[in-house]
């Protein structure tokens, strides 16, 4: 039977990290997901593996990248100015074709901004975040026990598409405890005849992502998009009471679990209102959010940012009905009750009944 | 007849990009030797780094990973830590070791990470079309030293083996020239010692070499070669920094 344990959200991570056979971290201390390597730090080189404070935000991500390419389960952690200097890396490997997992338990900005939960690093973790075209898988908890099962879910989207995941939690998913079940990781690891291990029995082989002879960097372009296209099939969403909902709510991580509530409150005032939280956040459930808009009478993006993620609820929804936005920049966290009320100020002005 | 010089099996049989009268040719080659000497081509991951060099993965018949400009000690650290049995050796000019990246050696010596620095010093940034690197020389015209470098707006060049060697963690640090078959001789001892240092575990060894750029110094291949050994060698003496091991 899984074992229950009443754990930090950072904890989970890192937990579901190990669970999932990864032995190599790097990173550098940075509030609020210090819980991450502070918890490595004690683990990590008692089961033979490796925690490394690197010099750097931008050291450890290519550390992560030389661990990962020799075909090992990596991981760096970081919070949102932390990950805007690990973009040059997280590029890299993506251009290599080199798998790697990547926290940001994201705090307020831009700049130094804050330690408050904040949204305001979806443009960056969707669009690539570093120069070129290229995009990360991103994955977006909203409870502790989703940060176990989605970092080794992680690991194992990084190794099939041969690309960075992120897992893009905030403060509030990242200090939150709460009881998580440790589900053991069952999968068994595939082969990697990439990886560099030596050329033994063969010739050298190059990890790279720098290709000067004409058209080759087109061909390499186009196949790292058919790539991307093809993670379509990893799209995972949740919905909430969206039966029969004139209006959904539509919201990722901490918003998406506070929402739950407001629904539950307006349900309770007899508003049909529903919710669905995009959990891959590249790929976006774009198909599934045109159905929403197709079903429903109006639909309500509400982030912690001035609006971020509600460019993706548009473009998905197609005109298909009316997209409205609610947003709250970072500072202080939204209440149950607050968004509730926002929520009928939308409903309210769209004449819903 | 009785074969006496060949190419070394760990360096392809295809011709260099590098431009007339660079060093690097001979310096893959040092390289090449060491890493057949020692038996080392089947477990040898080395980082390549950005700048001329970047293309060396065309050259060494190992496993080779591309790295960030100047990230080349992080990478390899990450390589060595995952595979410490392997052979790890970066490959760096002076503006990706000595400029941009020089967080990344600083701490990859400090924390004396059992890898082997090759660092190809031309006083130049060679790739990008010969700009002011942190070795250009005082007085030395480079695209972005029109006037000559001048110490009071742009400092005075950095000796990266000297810095270093102030490191705890450091194990063996020497430079070393090619511009003559004494100073060569010398070079390939020099490898020889680092290889050995890293195989044996005794921690971070790095080897510079003083080397030309006769395209961005705009000198012909002989001016250059004898500018190494004149004007380079006397601002960074050719020597053995540091050597733990030593009897």
């Amino acid at each position: 039977m899984a074992r229950r344990v009443m754990i930090k959200g950072n904890e989970a991570i890192a937990m579901g990290a190990i669970e999932a056979g990864c032995r190599y971290y790097f990173g550098y201390p940075i509030t609020p997901q210090t819980d991450i390597p502070e918890y490595l730090a004690a683990v990590l080189p008692k089961m033979g593996g490796t925690f490394l404070q690197a010099e750097s935000e931008v050291a450890a991500i290519n550390m992560l990248m030389g661990a990962a390419a020799t075909g090992a389960r990596a991981m760096t952690s970081s919070s949102s100015p932390g990950i805007s200097l690990k973009q040059e890396g997280i590029s890299y490997l993506a251009g290599s074709q080199i798998p790697g997992v990547i926290v940001n338990m994201s705090r307020s900005g831009p700049g130094l901004g804050g330690i408050h939960p904040s949204q305001g690093d979806y443009f960056q973790s969707t669009r690539g975040g570093g120069h070129g075209d290229y995009r990360t898988l991103v994955l977006a908890p909203s409870t502790a026990q989703e940060n176990y099962d989605l970092t080794m879910l992680a690991f194992d989207l990084a190794d099939k598409y041969r690309n960075p995941v992120m897992v893009l939690g905030d403060a509030l998913i990242g200090q939150i405890k709460e009881p998580v079940e440790l589900k053991a990781y069952r999968k068994k690891p595939k082969a990697k005849p990439w990886a560099l291990t030596g050329a033994e029995g063969r010739h050298g082989q190059i990890l790279k992502s720098l290709f000067l002879a004409d058209g080759e960097l087109t061909d390499h372009n186009w196949l790292l998009d058919k790539k991307y296209k093809s993670m379509e099939k990893e799209v995972r969403y949740e919905t909430y009471r969206a039966e029969d909902a004139k209006m959904m709510l539509v919201a990722f991580g901490s918003v998406g679990r506070i929402l739950r509530t407001s629904v539950d409150i307006l349900r309770d005032k007899g508003k049909a209102v529903g919710l669905m939280r995009p959990i891959t956040l590249f790929p976006f459930p774009t198909k599934a959010v045109r159905q929403t808009a197709e079903a429903a009478q109006v639909l309500l993006a509400m982030e912690m940012s001035t609006g971020q993620m509600v460019e993706d609820v548009r473009l998905a929804a197609d005109c298909a009905c009316p997209v409205d936005f609610y947003g709250r920049p970072p500072g202080s966290i939204p209440t149950p009750d607050e968004l509730a009320k926002e929520a009928m100020k939308v409903w309210r002005k769209r004449g819903l009944k | 007849m009785q074969q006496v010089f060949d190419r070394p099996k760990s360096l392809k049989d295809v011709p260099y990009h590098y431009c007339p009268g660079c060093h690097h040719g001979v310096i893959h080659r040092l390289v090449a030797e060491q890493i057949d000497a020692f038996g080392l081509q089947n477990k040898t991951l080395a980082a390549a780094s950005v700048g001329c060099s970047v293309l060396m993965y065309d050259y060494f018949d190992v496993d080779v990973l591309e790295s960030p400009h100047g990230r080349a000690p992080a990478v390899a650290t990450g390589l060595k830590r995952a595979m410490p049995d392997s052979f790890v050796f970066t490959y760096q000019g002076d503006g990706d070791l000595a400029a941009i990246g020089t967080a990344e050696i600083v701490h990859a010596a400090n924390r004396g990470e059992n890898i082997t620095v090759v660092f190809v010093n031309n006083a130049v940034f060679g790739m990008t079309g010969g700009q002011m690197a942190p070795t250009t020389l005082e007085g030395q015209v480079t695209t972005t030293s029109p006037y000559g470098r001048s110490a009071a707006t742009d400092g005075l060049p950095i000796r990266v083996c000297e810095l270093l060697s102030t490191l705890e963690g450091t194990s063996y640090i020497a430079r070393v020239a090619v511009d003559n078959m004494k100073n060569l001789k010398k070079a390939k001892a020099a490898l020889k010692r680092a290889f050995t240092y890293q195989t044996k575990g005794w921690g971070f060894s790095l080897v510079e070499f003083l080397s030309s750029c006769p395209t961005n110094w705009k000198m012909t291949a002989e001016e250059a070669n004898a500018r190494v050994g004149k004007e380079m060698a006397a601002y960074f003496p050719l020597g053995v920094y540091k050597d733990v091991r030593a009897n």
